[in-house]
């Protein structure tokens, strides 16, 4: 934490009247901790990106192209006609305020800007003032405004302060998507080469090495090896795990901070254990050694183009279908878009479970499935041998990740299995899991170091619900099925709820996993002691 | 994905739906339907003046059911100064006194179902 | 001052008409060329928006998933809050438009010390919103009384339903209460909660006081300032029929009424009020969840630049043989 971050108290005193002032005059300053820094040009030249220049968010003078507000005009004409979506979202808003206390940022932080409504009629009012006669001859008096530079500030600050959870269209009357017109915005504001880093660059590293972290392909054969090296210390049994593997039945593709990250490595552990012993036929690919997406952060496009290598890598290796790690974001695209923009796989098969021949029905047309749904099977059908008692030293409970929960529905099968996997599991309360599910406050590009102040704000609904379920039953662990929260929470819980710790559903899995041919397990997969865990808090 | 078929069937039933009233009445053929009422008598004036009982007749058979029933008070002093006895059947059926095509012929031509006949016996029927 | 500005457009409005067939006598213009034109404003307009919206795509399969997803068989599926076919779809549409269901589950934060979030189930926007919605909708039914002849028996049926009290007469109609109760709510809402007035605008004042005053004219025409319904009814069906005529003596309320309906009309299909139509086609809710077992196409779906296999092959050759792990050249 920077000694400037405020302390909890501090931060958590927030007003949520909002100011006298009317919101359509623009007004936005950018303090320290609640922005993220521009896209550094060798990245988005990289990616062919246009107007790569050196400036920053709280520069007085963007240097914006000369004709910045023609491109932005005819972008948004442009998407108008492209999504049907943004022209019904623009359209039919009765500002109802349904929405106005469900976003995380806005109970973080009282800004009233951080509204979905209000965040919305940042565009809307622009849309009104030069796409809607109204807007055109009444001006003001219909809500319009005119596109001017401060204007772009403002929807950089708050478009680069949504976290596309889509938590208010769950409550919008009409199914109204943030998450949707801040899509679009950021692929606006890319137009005029005002992108923040945290997404770009990402973005540029996977279009290169092929993920996020920009791991060359030793790096990332190094990363395995380690893991195989990890797993048969904690464990005694020693897996095999090949890379770029032609001829395997499936294509495996996790987000890459699982194998890079902590703790997203000990769920890493987890899946290698775990495929070992049902004997899985499965490849990592260096090459597709990414399954999450921060093309989506950026704009359709980019996320296209960092999703095709996935499909691309399944046709030159041969496998029969995919599967997919735990990740929020990259299951949104996995599951709404992949099949759409860079489909028809019809090179894969329906996907069907070689151990216990399921077919995924709902899968048969991506033939993606999702490592939830694929270990749910296994245990359903009993072909995994668990021993819970091993997680006894965890108190566990789940927090649903944005896009799974929101935009897919997958929210029994990671309950499924750490039922299955663990003793103690208790759930948040219900206003803050499944679909009304909080962010971790990071998503979609914004977990920077120098927006922290922001991400601490953004997470302390989820914080706060893990608060709870901590005072009262003792819960010492937060599990989750997505990279960007394993990253976040840990940070964020040591803000608001120190003493609970962050874990991926196939860590505990892999805890849980009985072996052939292991040793007695007195560690878990962190290389923690099971028993000493346990002894002290019997203490 | 357009969905235009889905789309133009929702049109297309919302404006069906919408101009119901045309279709309807160049069914039924009464678009220029004017209820035409018959009054048999040889009284020149109502108890109230015409264009106030065309409107607002139920509010005074209202407030002279109430001052009969409830106060026993019967005696109705008209705009003319002449007197009548407060009385459905005394009173008002003795000129309008074919409900059918008096009272009927409006009230249903707005759909008004008055409750006199809740309680009062329908006159029987003469010329 | 957004209100005042609301306020003295629907009061301009009533003044317009007041003057015309008050003091100028202008019957036909506000009973019949208004009334008509007004209707095929709302008419066009309302194609015209649709069918702009109709000519945008839905390029990506994008439904808000609010329930359990259909994947293994043995998971129960929450067929209306996440649909996997057809029906499902029209089931969640119908929960959505007939009961408002999204509304339903309004909550309402609160930051108590410690700090300590809590939520509230909160439904009185639903309720208002439901209320005002079917009152409207059931007052707009039994306008057909006026509108046809003969009535029709459902126009009947409802009004022995909306009058089922037997209060007063001409008998006092539930939803003329209702309505009124939901609108004050819906306005005064905005009046009242700072958050709700920092995001409203004109036009979401205007609209209430609009739908107020028609509301407003409705009820005082009934039950207070009587008007001649049968001229009223004759000049309506002489329009639906296509030869208009004007009855003498309507009462100018009447014609109050009729020119803020006309108002109405022509506002509907430029502002907010389109929701009406919208909801039917917006995409995170009319789409089922299927997007993993149904290809879904998008129109534009345009080429892209990517970075293909062998041209990372090439640029990292010697690590990926280095790393021993294999080639596709060599």
């Amino acid at each position: 934490m920077s000694e400037k971050t405020p302390g909890p108290n501090e931060l958590a005193k927030i007003e949520y009247n909002p100011p006298k002032k009317d919101w359509m005059n623009p007004e936005v300053s950018f303090r320290k901790g609640t922005f993220n820094y521009s896209a550094i040009p060798k990245s988005v030249e990289y990616l062919g990106l246009p107007y790569a220049r050196k400036w920053q968010p709280t520069d007085k003078d963007w240097n914006l192209p000369a004709n910045w507000k023609e491109i932005l005009l005819n972008g948004l004409k442009e998407r108008l006609d492209k999504f049907r979506s943004l022209r019904i979202f623009m359209d039919i808003c009765v500002r109802c305020g349904a929405c106005a206390d469900k976003c995380h940022f806005f109970i973080g932080s009282g800004d009233p800007k951080n509204m979905p409504i209000l965040r919305a009629e940042l565009l809307r009012s622009v849309y009104r003032n030069d796409f809607t006669r109204a807007g055109k001859i009444l001006g003001r008096l219909a809500g319009a405004r005119e596109l001017t530079v401060d204007v772009v500030k403002e929807w950089f600050f708050y478009f680069y302060q949504c976290t596309e959870c889509r938590r208010c269209s769950v409550f919008c009357p009409y199914g109204i998507d943030t998450a949707e017109i801040t899509i679009i915005v950021r692929e606006l504001l890319n137009l005029i080469g005002c992108g923040i880093d945290w997404i770009t660059t990402p973005a540029a590293n996977c279009f290169r090495t092929g993920n996020h972290l920009g791991i060359q392909p030793h790096g990332f054969k190094d990363s395995v090896d380690f893991a195989v090296d990890d797993l048969e210390e904690n464990t005694g049994v020693r897996v095999e795990a090949s890379i770029n593997r032609k001829g395997a039945e499936i294509l495996f593709v996790v987000p890459s901070a699982d194998y890079f990250g902590d703790p997203h490595y000990f769920g890493f552990l987890g899946y290698m254990a775990l495929f070992h012993e049902i004997g899985l036929d499965y490849t990592f690919s260096a090459f597709a050694s990414e399954g999450g997406n921060f093309g989506l952060f950026h704009s359709h496009e980019m996320m296209k183009r960092l999703n095709a290598k996935i499909y691309a890598e399944a046709k030159r290796l041969g496998v029969k279908w995919i599967i997919g790690g735990e990740c929020g974001h990259m299951w949104r695209v996995l599951h709404q878009y992949m099949d759409t923009m860079n489909g028809p796989a019809d090179f894969l098969e329906a996907p069907v479970s070689p151990i216990t021949g399921t077919k995924f029905e709902n899968a048969s047309s991506t033939k993606m499935v999702h490592i939830a749904e694929f270990t749910a099977d296994l245990i359903k059908n009993g072909k995994l041998k668990l021993d819970p008692k091993r997680n006894d030293h965890w108190k566990v409970t789940f927090h649903d990740s944005c896009n799974p929960a929101r935009a897919m529905g997958l929210i029994e099968e990671p309950r499924y299995i750490l039922r299955n996997v663990c003793n103690h599991f208790y759930e948040m309360p219900e206003n803050t899991i499944k679909e009304q599910t909080f962010c971790c406050g990071s998503g979609s590009g914004l977990g920077t170091d120098e927006n922290l102040e922001m991400r601490l704000r953004g997470g302390l609904p989820r914080a706060n619900a893990v608060k709870y379920v901590h005072e009262k039953h003792d819960v010492n662990l937060l599990t989750c099925i997505c990279a960007i929260d394993k990253a976040t929470l840990p940070p964020l819980l040591e803000y608001w709820v120190p003493g609970v710790a962050v874990a991926g559903v196939h860590e505990l899995v892999g805890n849980a996993l009985v072996m052939k041919g292991e040793n007695e397990r007195v560690v878990d997969l962190r290389g923690q002691s099971i028993v000493k865990k346990e002894a002290i808090d019997h203490v | 994905m357009y969905d235009s078929g889905k789309i133009i069937i929702g049109l297309l039933l919302f404006f069906g739906l919408i101009a119901s009233p045309i279709w309807y009445n160049l069914a039924s053929g009464k678009g220029s339907y004017k209820p035409d009422i018959k009054i048999v008598t040889t009284e020149k004036q109502c108890v109230a003046p015409t264009p106030y009982m065309r409107t607002s007749h139920m509010d005074l058979v209202y407030s002279w059911r109430d001052l009969v029933v409830r106060e026993n008070h019967r005696s109705y002093n008209s705009f003319t100064g002449r007197q009548y006895d407060m009385s459905l059947t005394g009173t008002c059926l003795n000129c309008h006194s074919n409900k059918t095509e008096f009272c009927d012929k409006c009230h249903s031509f707005v759909g008004e179902a008055p409750f006199c006949w809740d309680c009062h016996v329908v006159p029987k029927e003469g010329n | 001052m957004k209100i005042i500005y609301s306020l003295i457009g629907v009061l301009a409005l009533i003044l317009i008409v007041a003057l015309g067939v008050g003091t100028a006598d202008l019957q036909y213009l506000f009973g019949v060329i208004i009334p008509v034109l007004a209707a095929l404003v709302f008419g066009v307009g309302i194609i015209y928006r649709v069918i702009k919206w109709a000519r945008s795509p839905v390029p990506f399969h994008i439904p808000t998933t609010c329930g359990q997803q259909k994947s293994l068989p043995w998971i129960k599926s929450a067929t209306l809050e996440n649909p996997q076919g057809r029906w499902g779809v029209i089931a969640r549409m119908a929960l959505e438009i007939f009961l408002f269901r999204s509304l339903f589950r309004n909550t309402r934060v609160e930051l108590r010390d410690g700090p300590r979030l809590a939520y509230g189930t909160t439904k009185y926007l639903w309720l208002g919103g439901l209320l005002f919605h079917w009152s409207f909708l059931i007052i707009l039914l039994r306008h057909f009384r006026f509108f046809v002849e003969p009535v029709p028996f459902f126009v009947l049926f409802i009004q022995r339903i909306d009058g089922f009290f037997q209060v007063g007469v001409p008998i006092l109609y539930v939803t003329d209460i209702f309505i009124l109760l939901a609108l004050s709510y819906l306005f005064f809402r905005r009046i009242v909660s700072p958050k709700i007035r920092y995001i409203s605008l004109i036009a979401d004042y205007f609209a209430l006081l609009l739908i107020s005053a028609i509301v407003i004219s409705g009820i005082l025409m009934r039950y207070f300032w009587k008007v001649d319904l049968i001229a009223a009814k004759e000049l309506v069906l002489s329009i639906f029929s296509f030869h208009p005529v004007v009855p003498e003596g309507i009462g100018l309320l009447f014609y109050i009424h009729l020119f803020l309906v006309s108002c109405l009309l022509v506002y509907f299909p430029m502002s907010k009020l389109m929701h009406m139509g919208g909801v039917f086609l917006s995409p995170t809710r009319n789409l089922s969840n299927g997007s993993r077992a149904r290809r879904h196409v998008n129109p534009w779906n345009p080429p892209v630049k990517v970075h293909t296999y062998e041209e990372w092959e090439d640029e990292f050759h010697d690590l990926i043989k280095g790393a021993g792990l294999p080639l596709d050249k060599e």
